[in-house]
C-alpha cells in the first residue's frame, strides 16, 4: 500500500538518505527506528509528500505521491508531526472539525456526515467529555489524542506519526501506544510511526524498520530486529534482550555504552 | 466532571454570546462614529441637520457639505480601514507573525516610491498617482515573493526579503526628497496618509475594487485558520501551502496596494487592528475577519475626525495620527494584556 523505491534525499547538497526501498502493507502497525539524525523523520515526509526526495519514488496505492494532488492524499493519507501548535482558543472540537478540511471544497460548509465523523473521532479518543475544552488548556497526553482525533477525522487508510510519545510521561506514553493500537486493529488503519521507545517498538509493532546513518540496516518482526547485535551495531550499547512474558515480545535492557563510544563522541566534536 | 462539563458548555456558550455581543457593539459604534464625523469640521452641524441631509434634504450649503464632502470622505475612511485591517489580518496568517503587517510585503514601500517619482520627477502627470502607486506596490510585492522563493515559500523568508526590498526602496524614495527638496511640501499629505479633500470620484475607484477584495478574503478564512496551525498540518490537511501563502498575500496587497493608491500611507491599523480583534472575537478567521474589518473602519473614521479637527483650520495627515495613538496603544497591549504574545 506504501512502498518507496530508491529514494535518495538531499537537504540542499547533504546526502540524507540512500537508496531507500520499503513496502508496507495495509493494516500494518510499523515503526521505523534508529539513533537521532539517522534521517527517521525525514523518511516519513518523504512517504507523506510533506518533503519531495531528490530522486526515487513514494508510492501510496500504486500511484506516485508526488504526482497526486494534495487534496487526494490528504484524503487517503494522514501524518501527525512531532511539534504541533494550534491557537490558544482552539477547542478540541475546532481542532478535530480542521480534519475534514479535504472533504470541503472551498464554498462548502460542514454537514451533518463531518458532524458525525468529528463526533466519531472524538469519541475513539475517549475525548468527549473534554470536546469543548481549549486544547491550550489540556494534558499533553489529551492534547496528543486531540491531534490523533484530528487525523482520524480525515477518515484516511494510513496515519503516519512522527514520535507521538516523545514529550510525554510514562502513563499518557501508554495510553496513546495503546489507542494507535486500537485503531489500527479496530478500524483496520495502517500505521507508520517514528518512535524513539525500542520496548515500545516491540510491543506494539508487527515490524520495524532501522535506519542507521541514512540508510535502511535491517527491517523484520521485532523478534527479527531487537537484538543485542543490532543494540550493538546501530546505537553502540551493550544491551540485554528479555522476553516479556504478556506480550511475548522482546525487550532490552540497557547495559553499558560500548567502548569507543565516546571516542566516538569526541570524533564528531572535532569534526564539528 | 459533569459539573465542569456544564461550566465548559457555558463557556462556549458564552464565547459565541460574546462574539454576537461584540459584533453589535463595534456596529454601532461604527454608525455612531460614521454619524458624529459628519457632525464635525469647519462648521459644525446637529444630528438633526445630518439627518435631513442625508434623507428630506434642507439648507443647500448644509447638504453640499454633508453630502459632497463630509460623506465621500468618512465612507472612504470605512473603505481604507476595512482594506487595511483585513489585510494585515491575512499577513498575520500567511506570515505565521504577529508583527505581520502590509508594509512587511513591500506593498506600501512599492506604491510610494512610484507615487513619489510621479508626483517629484513628474508632477504634470499627478492625475496618475492612484494607478500608478498601485502598479508600484503590486511589483515590490511580486519582487518579495520572487526572492523569496526557493522550493517553495516559507514564512521566514518572505520577512526577510521583504525587509530587504523595504530598505533598497526606503533608500530610494529619502534620495529623491533630498534631490527634489524644493518640491517635497506636495508629497508630504500623500506620504502621511490623507483624506483630505478626497470626494465621490475617490470612492467609485475604490467601491468595486474594495467587493471584490473583501469577497475573495471571506472565502481564505478557511485557509488562513489552517495555515495557523503550521506548514505541515496545513498540508496534511490537504491545503497547498505555497499556492495559498502567494494567494493569500496577494488578496492583501491587493486591498493595501488600491487603498494606498488613493488615500496615501496609512500605517499602524493593518498591525494592531487584528490584535484587538483577536482578543475581543478569538482567533478563527470566520468571526476575526469580518470583526477586523468593522473595527478597522472604525479606527480610521475616528482617526481622520482627529486628524480634521484637532488643530483646525489646520488638517493633520491621519497617518501621523495612527502612528502616534497606535505606537502606544501597541505597547500597551504588549504589556497589559495577560499571555499576550506568548
Amino acid at each position: 500500500m506504501i512502498s518507496a523505491k530508491k529514494i535518495n534525499i538531499h537537504y540542499d547538497r547533504k546526502q540524507v538518505i540512500y537508496d531507500l526501498c520499503m513496502d508496507i502493507n495495509e493494516g500494518e502497525i510499523i515503526s521505523i527506528i534508529g539513533p537521532n539524525g539517522s534521517g527517521k523523520s525525514t523518511i516519513l515526509k518523504a512517504l507523506s509528500r510533506l518533503i519531495k526526495p531528490s530522486n526515487g519514488v513514494a508510492y501510496l496505492n500504486g500511484y506516485d505521491i508526488q504526482k497526486l494532488p494534495t487534496r487526494e492524499v490528504a484524503k487517503r493519507l494522514s501524518i501527525l508531526s512531532q511539534h504541533n501548535h494550534s491557537p490558544a482558543d482552539c477547542t478540541v472540537r475546532d481542532l478535530v472539525s480542521y480534519g475534514r478540511m479535504p472533504y470541503k471544497k472551498w464554498y462548502e460548509f460542514k454537514n451533518k456526515y463531518d458532524d458525525e465523523v468529528v463526533d466519531w473521532a472524538i469519541n475513539v479518543t475517549k475525548l468527549t467529555s473534554l470536546a469543548d475544552r481549549f486544547i491550550s488548556t489540556l494534558s499533553g497526553g489529551e492534547r496528543q489524542r486531540a491531534w490523533i482525533a484530528m487525523t482520524l477525522a480525515q477518515k484516511t487508510k494510513v496515519l503516519m506519526l512522527d514520535e507521538p510519545t516523545t514529550y510525554l510521561d510514562i502513563s499518557h506514553q501508554l495510553e496513546v501506544m495503546e489507542l494507535l493500537y486500537e485503531i489500527n486493529r479496530k478500524y483496520r488503519v495502517t500505521i507508520i510511526m517514528v518512535l524513539h521507545d525500542l520496548n515500545q517498538a516491540s510491543k506494539y509493532s508487527d515490524r520495524i524498520f532501522v535506519i542507521n546513518k541514512g540508510r535502511l540496516v535491517m527491517q523484520g518482526s521485532p523478534h527479527k530486529v531487537i537484538t543485542k547485535r543490532m543494540l550493538r551495531d546501530v546505537y553502540n550499547i551493550e544491551a540485554q534482550i528479555t522476553i516479556d512474558k504478556t506480550t511475548s515480545k522482546p525487550m532490552f535492557f540497557a547495559i553499558s555504552p560500548l567502548k569507543g563510544y565516546e571516542d566516538n563522541i569526541i570524533r564528531i566534536k572535532e569534526a564539528k | 466532571m459533569s459539573a465542569q462539563n456544564a461550566a465548559v458548555n457555558m463557556n462556549l456558550k458564552s464565547r459565541s454570546i460574546k462574539r454576537i455581543i461584540v459584533y453589535i457593539v463595534e456596529i454601532v459604534l461604527l454608525i455612531t462614529l460614521v454619524l458624529v464625523s459628519l457632525r464635525f469640521g469647519s462648521v459644525n452641524y446637529s444630528l438633526k441637520q445630518i439627518i435631513d441631509a442625508l434623507t428630506i434634504g434642507s439648507d443647500f450649503t448644509v447638504r453640499t457639505i454633508i453630502l459632497n464632502i463630509r460623506l465621500p470622505r468618512t465612507i472612504l475612511a470605512v473603505f481604507v480601514g476595512a482594506n487595511l485591517a483585513i489585510s494585515g489580518a491575512l499577513l498575520q496568517s500567511v506570515l505565521r507573525n504577529p508583527l505581520a503587517s502590509p508594509g512587511v510585503i513591500g506593498v506600501t514601500s512599492g506604491a510610494s516610491l512610484a507615487a513619489i517619482i510621479i508626483m517629484l520627477v513628474f508632477p504634470e502627470l499627478t492625475a496618475l498617482v492612484p494607478f500608478v502607486a498601485f502598479l508600484g506596490g503590486m511589483i515590490a510585492t511580486f519582487l518579495v515573493f520572487i526572492l523569496s522563493w526557493r522550493q517553495g515559500i516559507s514564512a521566514v523568508r518572505i520577512v526577510l526579503a521583504g525587509v530587504a526590498i523595504n530598505a533598497i526602496l526606503g533608500g530610494g524614495t529619502s534620495m529623491l526628497s533630498v534631490l527634489y527638496s524644493d518640491r517635497i511640501q506636495g508629497i508630504l499629505m500623500w506620504v502621511n496618509g490623507s483624506l483630505a479633500g478626497k470626494s465621490w470620484n475617490q470612492v467609485e475607484i475604490l467601491l468595486p475594487y474594495t467587493v471584490i477584495g473583501l469577497i475573495i478574503a471571506v472565502f481564505e478564512t478557511g485557509v488562513a485558520n489552517a495555515l495557523q496551525l503550521g506548514d505541515d498540518t496545513a498540508k496534511n490537511l490537504g491545503v497547498r501551502v505555497n499556492l495559498a501563502r502567494v494567494i493569500l498575500s496577494m488578496t492583501a496587497a491587493f486591498l493595501t496596494g488600491i487603498s494606498v493608491a488613493v488615500v496615501g500611507l496609512i500605517g499602524f491599523i493593518g498591525l494592531i487592528v487584528p490584535h484587538i480583534s483577536r482578543l475581543l472575537v478569538g482567533s478563527d478567521y470566520r468571526f476575526m475577519l469580518p470583526s477586523s474589518a468593522i473595527l478597522g473602519a472604525n479606527l480610521l473614521v475616528l482617526a481622520d475626525m482627529v486628524a480634521r479637527t484637532a488643530f483646525s483650520p489646520i488638517e493633520l495627515p491621519v497617518g501621523i495620527i495612527m502612528a502616534l495613538v497606535g505606537g502606544p496603544f501597541f505597547l500597551y497591549l504588549l504589556r497589559k494584556v495577560r499571555g499576550y504574545g506568548s
